[in-house]
């Protein structure tokens, strides 16, 4: 099997996204949902959430940041190639139906599976109160795509060069502070983020959900390296997930299963440089 | 020549020929395959051991009914590749049957001359005609006339491709649906390479390819489409989706890094080849790496974690060595090799550092007690008897079961409680109309032959059941 990449462009530093001819994929795909890729016969096996769709032209976006050694080979195809697999949709959707008002924090690349998350929150009939933020402006992505899909956008950076100099909890505490009522908040991003971000909702009346994403092989419950203690019981963040109460998961867990291969990441990371300078790829 | 096979032959008669195999000194070290197969002397030996049993017991004993008397009169007169032609009249994965089936507790414990001496080496004997017809070139099977009906399989594991082959042969237009990349199932994911080389299931999924049959990987049903969506589309659907689900121990410490289900080490290790520095996927390569568990899978997670280069693997097991579901002969692998067998003995936690290693497992001793429901003696902890193994690598292998993805969005199948399909047992039928399942998820976990028995006789339901409509 072989899935074309019909686009691709960089819309921030390092930062790409790709749309993939998968038919299949994006007839049964829902918002909170993810894909699995391997780039080639060698390639591992990659999970990315689904930051947009096409049902009418058979399409998947996929939005990656340059990061191990896959994303960064991954970085260098171009249009018109090919990926040798490219399975999903995988995980349980998200819960979306109407509530009320829905905030949604994403951070960094935590934007793109917010916005397939707006969109739905918007058609359900929501409020949606949409946060988007980045270390710093040119780093910020999908800003116009959120502006359109929520019914409120507001952006913070890390450095202050656009929206709110801070955090994007901090303009989240504003508005639960503000008395709105709230019935919902989602929060996307680095697992640190959506720790203290949960941190920071949590003394408030509302419903906490984020959204996680694990080291994973096969996506579909066989493997159950994503597992994730949730409310103290053992939880595969691929079928059962990735969307969970955020007041239940245990990120400190999280983050050092994250941790797992990150030496070994490292010297492949370094290894694949040291080819890339060699003109072996 | 003649003489000296004669020879040979007479002194061969209460004992079985020997499988060449790597010494265990240098396959420790390797993946590459254990038993290196007959050679033509080898095999012609071994044949002419049998004695042609007029009522031949081992058919019985083979769940797909393979005529083994037959096939092997044909080796005896070197006609090997009418040998495998009759061997793949029943059996569509001769190379991997001869390769994984335990023999000794089906055709081969049957066999007459065993009651005396050793019986006859069927598997070695299947092995060798499969292995000779793929060096010489498999011969493309006829295509027979189209019946017009279509059937979905999913699963590509031993019960999906053995279905999938034999309905083809009924004319049957069949799609395999396969959530992973490769096919094969546990043939690709679990099974290591130096016990079934991936490039044996490649060719024999080849094989089924060249039937007819078309494989569809990537492909998730209970997410692209569901079991309801295959019955609309197809005449009949076949679920041989197997137990990948799987089970860890409910103890503490059991999320540390390090610590695998056998599924996952495995299929890091065989699916995308971790061992292979030339291959992206890693795999924590631990020095000092305990397995949990007494069946085929630990001791394939366990020999794996030894040719990655642990320095002490250790089979950790509530119960006695006879008690172990493991076949014999991959016990004596292990044990050949090096591995070390802790027996009643259970893990009661497992202990890690302030980055989230595992770093030792806390074990307790075992006594075996009263029997339990499976006939075999229960394990019962001793009080006071813990100890600690080191361990920065832990992998549980004790089960899995059917994973329940095929089950969303549909309705009407009827399940037991630990999660199996309810099937009739000649069949095949379940409770949905034109839904037949077979192996693992109706069994739960037990061997790719039982697997491929259950998927050749719900295709031939199957296919009784289409010339009804």
């Amino acid at each position: 099997m072989a899935y074309k990449i019909l686009k691709k462009e960089e819309i921030a530093p390092s930062v790409h996204r790709m749309v993939i001819d998968a038919p299949d994929v994006a007839k049964a795909a829902k918002a909170g949902q993810f894909i699995i890729l391997r780039i080639d016969e060698k390639g591992e096996r990659i999970p990315l959430t689904i930051a947009d769709f096409d049902k009418g032209e058979g399409t998947v976006n996929i939005i990656f940041q340059e990061m191990g050694k896959t994303t960064k080979q991954l970085a260098k195809f171009s249009a018109g190639e090919f990926l040798e697999d490219f399975v999903g949709p995988l995980g349980t959707p998200a819960d979306v139906r109407k509530l009320g008002t829905v905030i949604l924090v994403g951070g960094g690349v935590g934007v793109a599976p917010a916005y397939p998350l707006a969109k739905a929150y918007s058609e359900a009939g929501n409020k949606v109160i949409s946060i988007i933020g980045a270390r710093n402006k040119d780093l910020l992505i999908l800003e116009d795509e959120m502006k359109d899909a929520s019914s409120e956008l507001y952006i913070a950076t890390d450095d202050g060069s656009k929206g709110h100099h801070g955090f994007v909890t901090d303009i989240m505490k504003q508005i639960l502070d503000s008395g709105e009522e709230v019935a919902r908040v989602v929060i996307i991003g680095p697992p640190i983020m959506m720790k203290v971000g949960a941190g920071v909702a949590s003394p408030y009346d509302v419903e906490i959900l984020v959204s996680l994403n694990s080291i994973m092989v096969d996506g579909t419950g066989m493997c159950g390296g994503c597992r994730v203690t949730v409310d103290g019981k053992t939880r595969f963040t691929c079928v059962d997930g990735p969307e969970f109460d955020a007041r239940k998961v245990d990120f400190v867990e999280l983050m050092n299963r994250l941790a797992m291969y990150r030496g070994e990441e490292a010297k492949a990371v370094e290894k694949y440089e040291e080819k890339c300078r060699c003109g072996l790829h | 020549m003649q003489e000296l096979n004669g020879e040979k032959t007479a002194k061969a008669k209460k004992e079985r020929t020997p499988m060449p195999e790597q010494p265990a000194e240098e396959r420790r070290k390797n993946f590459y395959e254990v038993a290196l197969g007959y050679t033509k002397e080898d095999a012609l030996v071994e044949a002419s051991r049998c004695l042609s049993c007029k009522e031949p017991k081992c058919v019985e004993g083979c769940p797909v009914n393979v005529d083994i008397p037959g096939f092997i009169k044909l080796v005896c007169e070197e006609d090997f590749a009418g040998a495998i032609e009759k061997i793949k009249g029943t059996n569509a994965l001769p190379a991997i049957c001869g390769r994984v089936c335990p023999q000794e507790t089906q055709c081969e414990s049957l066999c007459v001359l065993g009651k005396k001496g050793q019986p006859v080496a069927i598997g070695r004997l299947e092995r060798f005609c499969a292995d000779y017809e793929r060096q010489q070139g498999v011969k493309v099977p006829e295509i027979p006339e189209p019946s017009g009906k279509k059937v979905a399989v999913v699963g590509s594991g031993p019960a999906g491709l053995t279905a999938a082959a034999d309905l083809a042969k009924l004319g049957h237009k069949v799609t395999v649906f396969e959530s992973l990349h490769k096919a094969g199932g546990v043939l690709s994911y679990g099974i290591p390479e130096f016990r079934l080389p991936k490039e044996t299931v490649r060719q024999e999924v080849e094989y089924i390819k060249q039937l007819g049959v078309e494989f569809k990987p990537n492909y998730i049903i209970g997410r692209i489409k569901t079991l309801d969506d295959l019955c609309d589309e197809f005449d009949a659907v076949f679920l041989g989706t197997g137990a990948g689900l799987p089970s860890f121990m409910g103890i503490p410490g059991e999320n540390f890094n390090g610590v695998y289900s056998a599924n996952e080490f495995l299929t890091r290790v065989n699916l995308m080849k971790a061992y292979d520095p030339e291959y992206d996927t890693r795999v924590r390569l631990g020095k000092h790496v305990v397995v949990v568990g007494g069946g085929n899978v630990a001791m394939d997670a366990a020999r794996s974690a030894l040719r990655l280069g642990a320095e002490e693997v250790s089979i950790v097991y509530r119960r006695g060595e006879d008690e172990m579901p493991a076949r014999r002969e991959e016990i004596e692998h292990a044990k050949e090799e090096g591995i070390t067998f802790r027996l009643l003995t259970n893990p009661v936690r497992i202990l890690g550092d302030e980055k989230f290693n595992a770093t030792a497992v806390e074990c307790i001793k075992m006594e075996l007690g009263e029997p339990d429901k499976s006939g075999r003696r229960s394990p019962v902890p001793v009080e006071g008897s813990e100890f600690t193994i080191p361990a920065d690598v832990v992998v549980i292998a004790i089960g899995t079961s059917p994973n329940p993805m095929i089950f969303k969005g549909s309705e009407g199948l009827d399940q037991n409680k630990r999660g199996t399909v309810v099937a009739d047992e000649e069949t095949g039928a379940t409770s949905k109309c034109g839904v037949f399942a077979g192996g693992d998820v109706v069994t739960g976990a037990a061997t790719v032959i039982s697997a491929m028995g259950a998927g050749k006789k719900a295709a031939k339901a199957i296919d009784e059941y289409l010339k009804e409509q």
